[in-house]
């Protein structure tokens, strides 16, 4: 179910590192919890964002969630997808739903992040 | 009386369900002696509805009715007139007796009520995004001030002279806290100083805000202004009287922003000011920024078309101090009545009635430019209101008019210094040639 | 249903107006070309039978306080009585206008004068001025006159304290001043837990703003304590009096040591909530912030016995809407509290909480009753029980609807997972009390023996389950 090839934060956002970037979104867990997503707000191409700030928003009919990123760098590409459909992402958390790309200033970053087996654990708990 | 229904019998059988013997004894539990009321409240003894009904119409009868006075009072309430059926409907109990319609399932009625409401005033504005109203025309304005604000980032409100003094009273309370600059654009002939808008208008605005037709009755040269806020990040305010719109081309046609005004002229009671409702419209792109009640069509599971209130994420109770305002409500029932108003008269019926108020209005002004001590404020064009400065005190001629049934007009002085003893007359459709005439008689012999 | 749009078709007409007698002049002539319109705003045609049958129809679609029990907590949905909309409509009252001279209207000016007056009693403050709109427009009066106090003071200060059980006008009326929210935690009896209110005040605490009785419905035995705290750091308390209805004649606030408490009038004093609004929220003052109250205030003139209305107060905060506040519904509060009077408003706390009280003991077992203490006139259950068979507050909440029912309010206050939140008031009679306890009963049994029944409500209501989620994605607002 949580893919294994992704890195996790305690936000439910997950990190696909490629060689220099690294693709963000939410995980199915958040997706979840939220509910049909209906709107979302991602950072503007061109933005240095850092680890753990709030970079955007995600909101459900009656709730709202600040999008984190788990990891520094320089804004290089958002998902329009997941913009003008924002039901995408709770069809595809791990897939089409995908929120935005990074340009990673700091690789170190991901040696901090969960992997897939300890994040199921901790959703497991809460 | 207290609309009770428990009787003492019921009481005792909950009393001893509880395990109590007396109500007190649940006060006792909950309120700390030192905060407990151990008198009774000093408030008169209640009374029988017949002796209410007598007493408050006592009360009433000290008040002058408009229903017994020929009125030429406006500034922002006006004594247009409203048919029976709008009263019958909104008393419907369930139109006037539930709470906001939060479980749409259970609220259809309400709800494309403030639907069809939405849809006549976007029609009436020219713009896509209209909300299920705010409490009055001043706090719109206000609330049209902090949106510019917001989205743009600026710091600066100027808002001319000529819109209502306590729509500009209300808006300072609003931007109170907020790092905000009121400037107020001067006037000039009765209108907005439109060089000194040039002067004044700068990157640091983030809105200017016009009234038209303004609060003296003139009308603004909307097509200047708005060509010159075109080549500004500042948006463009409009304060409207919207039934103007039954001859006035629409604002967006200028460029407007943000349009805002009072409902009360649709189809509500002039209530000595209030309860009336806001008018909140704007373009698409604020959508998520507008503050207050939005109505949207959908489908049910089965298809079938149905409404609810939407892009809830932007109000109090889910974002909390981040909400685009504090409101909790739309004056729902008032833009009900607003709605049934402007289905009774239809394209035809604004059409006609602004251009009663209009023609009118032009009588009563031709007939006062002949009396000696009066004076025109202004050559501007005007829609039903316009001013005149007196050489006789206005609260003389205004009393003589009260002793023969009409009360006159107001004197801006109060607000306007430089005006003293300046009239501001208001005609409705509802006038009648030999209101004005009178009207104008009285004030002769004056 | 159709719109009123759909319906509508070019030549149909309700309207009528008297002829136009006065001499017409070309429409050229008095308004620019480039104001004027070319052609009329669509708006529907119809006539008027069609008109009354439009909307009374969608009227009969709702759900309202006359036609079914209305627990919807923290709201007050008590019964509105028809006689204060008679007086609300007569001529001397509903077609005054704001701008006669004050001797014409002496009859508004005294009832003004008076019900403030009864208002001050109520509270235990010193002066009310009646010009709010709105209880949350009472909150935006209460805060902007905190900060003009702290302003004139030498310094505004940045924060103000609000409790995790408020309700979302607090935090969203601070922010509007530009204040920034801290939030206090709740102690295990729902009150403000002292110890993080000690660690939080400091001299960049403007405010508190508390709801007593609290939004779980109960009295914070601290309140007191609590308030000395916060004036011993120089900020001031403000009274949120979404809750008034369970203390009449009970407590007050003001004696509580609270600075500013904002009254709902469509709520304690019985004036119909119509769909959302038109409201009113009047604004209590003590001494220290009475120089800010918004202008005019009514006052009387002892010598002559006249009433006025007072602009002359230097340090006023100024005005909160255009004119004098929503007098129509100043009228029916009027009438409500004349009627009643003192006893009348002392029994209203006094059934308010019983009814309270023993829906609660009726249903506590059935539901979690997280805050297991006496209540006030409204109390909180959790259906965190039910949602581990899968069915959540808001199903349960659609499932009354099909025994006609109102729903209590869901999800709030947000420190009571799954909440319910049931305020009966006092006119409801122990039969609808009963009725409703069966019902909730039997929900909490459907959720463990035909879940679905309860997933897949409403059942009985015009429409089912609406799309909530592709309205927010893609409004259709006209």
């Amino acid at each position: 179910m949580t893919p294994e090839d992704l890195l996790y934060n305690k936000e439910h956002e997950w990190v696909k590192a490629e060689n220099n970037n690294a693709v963000i979104g939410i995980t199915d867990y958040a997706q979840d919890a939220l509910g049909d997503i209906v709107y979302v707000d991602l950072p503007r191409i061109g933005q240095e964002i850092k680890a753990g700030d709030a970079v955007g928003e995600i909101e459900s009919v009656k709730s709202t969630a600040d999008l984190h990123t788990p990891v520094s760098g320089k804004v290089v590409e958002v998902n329009q997808q997941a913009v003008d459909a924002p039901e995408t992402i709770n069809e595809k958390p791990y897939g089409d739903g995908w929120l935005f790309k990074i340009e990673l200033s700091d690789r170190s970053e991901l040696d901090s992040l969960m992997n897939s087996q300890v994040y199921e654990k901790y959703t497991e708990e809460l | 009386m207290d609309f009770i229904p428990i009787t003492d019998q019921e009481k005792s059988e909950m009393l001893k369900f509880l395990g109590i013997k007396r109500v007190d004894e649940l006060f006792d539990l909950s309120i700390p002696d030192e905060v407990r009321m151990r008198r009774p409240l000093n408030l008169p003894s209640g009374i029988s509805e017949y002796e209410l009904t007598r007493e408050l119409e006592n009360i009433s009868k000290e008040n002058a009715s408009l229903n017994d006075y020929v009125s030429f009072l406006g500034g922002g309430a006006y004594d247009h007139f409203v048919p029976k059926i709008v009263d019958a409907l909104i008393s419907l109990p369930e139109f006037y007796t539930p709470y906001t319609p939060y479980q749409a399932e259970a609220s259809q009625g309400i709800l494309q009520s403030l639907f069809e409401y939405q849809s006549m005033i976007s029609e009436l504005t020219g713009l896509e995004v209209a909300n299920a109203s705010l409490y009055d025309g001043s706090t719109s304005l206000a609330e049209a001030a902090l949106l510019a604000h917001d989205i743009t980032k600026k710091n600066e409100v100027l808002v001319s002279e000529t819109v209502h003094p306590e729509y500009r009273e209300v808006l300072k309370n609003y931007v109170r806290g907020l790092g905000v600059t009121i400037k107020t654009v001067p006037s000039k002939n009765g209108q907005t100083d439109i060089s000194a808008i040039e002067d004044m208008i700068s990157e640091n605005s983030a809105c200017a805000i016009i009234q038209h037709p303004n609060f003296f009755g003139y009308l603004e040269d909307m097509e200047r202004i708005g060509s010159i806020l075109d080549g500004y990040t500042a948006l463009f305010i409009a304060a409207i009287d919207p039934l103007s719109l039954g001859l006035l081309k629409s604002p967006s046609s200028f460029g407007v922003d943000v349009v805002v005004g009072e409902g009360q002229y649709l189809g509500n009671k002039i209530s000595f000011g209030g309860p009336y409702l806001g008018i909140f419209a704007c373009r698409k792109d604020y959508i998520r920024r507008v503050p207050g009640r939005l109505v949207s069509s959908t489908t049910d599971t089965k298809g079938r078309t149905g409404y609810v209130l939407t892009l809830q994420t932007r109000e109090q109770h889910i974002r909390r101090e981040k909400a685009t305002s504090n409101i909790t409500t739309s004056e729902v029932l008032n833009a009900i009545a607003a709605a049934i108003y402007l289905s009774y008269i239809g394209p035809e019926g604004i059409t006609e009635i602004a251009h009663q108020c209009l023609q009118k209005a032009h009588y009563a002004h031709d007939r006062l430019s002949k009396i000696s001590f009066l004076e025109p404020l202004s050559d501007a064009p005007f829609f039903k209101e316009f001013a005149f400065k007196s050489k006789k005190p206005v609260h003389e001629i205004n009393e003589r008019l009260f002793s023969e049934g009409i009360i006159g007009g107001i004197n801006i002085e109060r607000w306007y210094s430089q005006h003293p003893d300046t009239i501001l007359f208001c005609v409705t459709e509802k006038r009648t040639k030999d209101e004005i005439d009178r009207l104008v008689e009285v004030m002769e012999a004056a | 249903m159709e719109t009123i749009f759909d319906i509508s078709r070019p030549g149909a007409k309700a309207y009528s107006l008297p002829p136009l007698d006065v001499p017409v002049k070309p429409l050229g002539d008095l308004i620019p070309a480039n104001l004027l319109r070319d052609e009329a705003p669509l708006l529907p045609e119809v006539s008027e039978g069609e008109i009354a049958r439009h909307y009374t129809n969608l009227s009969n679609m709702d759900f309202a306080v006359d036609t079914v029990f209305y627990p919807l907590g923290s709201c007050t949905m008590k019964y509105n009585p028809k006689v204060n909309e008679a007086i609300a409509s007569m001529g001397g009252f509903s077609n005054i206008h704001p701008y006669q001279d004050e001797s014409q209207v002496q009859g508004a000016l005294r009832l003004m004068h008076e019900l403030a007056q009864w208002l001050a009693e109520i509270g235990g403050v010193k002066k009310v001025s009646l010009q709010p709109a709105a209880g949350a427009q009472g909150e935006l009066a209460g805060m902007a006159m905190i900060r003009a106090y702290h302003e004139r003071n030498g310094n505004p200060r940045s924060k103000v304290i609000i409790p995790d059980s408020a309700h979302g006008t607090n935090p969203a009326t601070a922010a509007m001043l530009g204040y920034k929210v801290v939030t206090v935690p709740s102690d295990e009896f729902g009150g403000v837990d002292i110890k993080s209110l000690e660690r939080l005040l400091d001299e960049e605490v403007a405010a508190i703003v508390l709801t007593n009785p609290n939004t779980l419905g109960i009295f914070d035995k601290n309140v007191v304590k609590i308030n000395e705290m916060v004036h011993s750091a120089g900020a001031l308390s403000f009274c949120d009096g979404a809750n008034l209805n369970a203390i009449l004649g009970k407590s007050r606030p003001g004696d509580m040591g609270f600075d500013v408490l904002q009254f709902n009038l469509h709520k304690t004093f019985s004036t119909p909530h119509g769909g959302g609004g038109p409201g009113s929220g009047p604004v209590g003052v003590n001494e220290v912030l009475e120089p800010f109250l918004p202008v005019p205030l009514v006052e009387k003139d002892g010598a002559v016995g006249a009433y006025y209305l007072d602009y002359e107060r230097p340090f006023s905060i100024g005005k909160m809407k255009a004119f004098y506040g929503n007098f129509g519904v100043m009228v029916k509060a009027y009438c409500y509290i004349r009627s009643l009077g003192a006893e009348g408003l002392d029994h209203v706390s006094d059934i308010a909480v019983l009814n309270a009280n023993y829906l609660k003991n009726k249903l506590e077992g059935t539901y979690i009753l997280p805050y297991d203490i006496p209540c006030m006139h409204e109390f909180v259950l959790s259906a965190e029980r039910q949602k581990k068979l899968g069915v959540k507050a808001r199903d349960i909440a659609k499932r009354l609807l099909d025994f006609n029912i109102h729903p209590p309010t869901i999800y709030f206050p947000l420190i009571v997972d799954e909440a319910l939140m049931i305020e009966p008031t006092e006119t409801e009679s122990k039969k609808a009390l009963d009725r409703f306890v069966d019902v909730m009963k039997q929900i909490a049994e459907e959720a463990v023996e035909n879940p679905d029944i309860i997933l897949t409500a409403p059942h009985n209501t015009p429409v089912s389950k609406l799309n909530e989620a592709e309205a927010a994605r893609h409004p259709h607002l006209k």
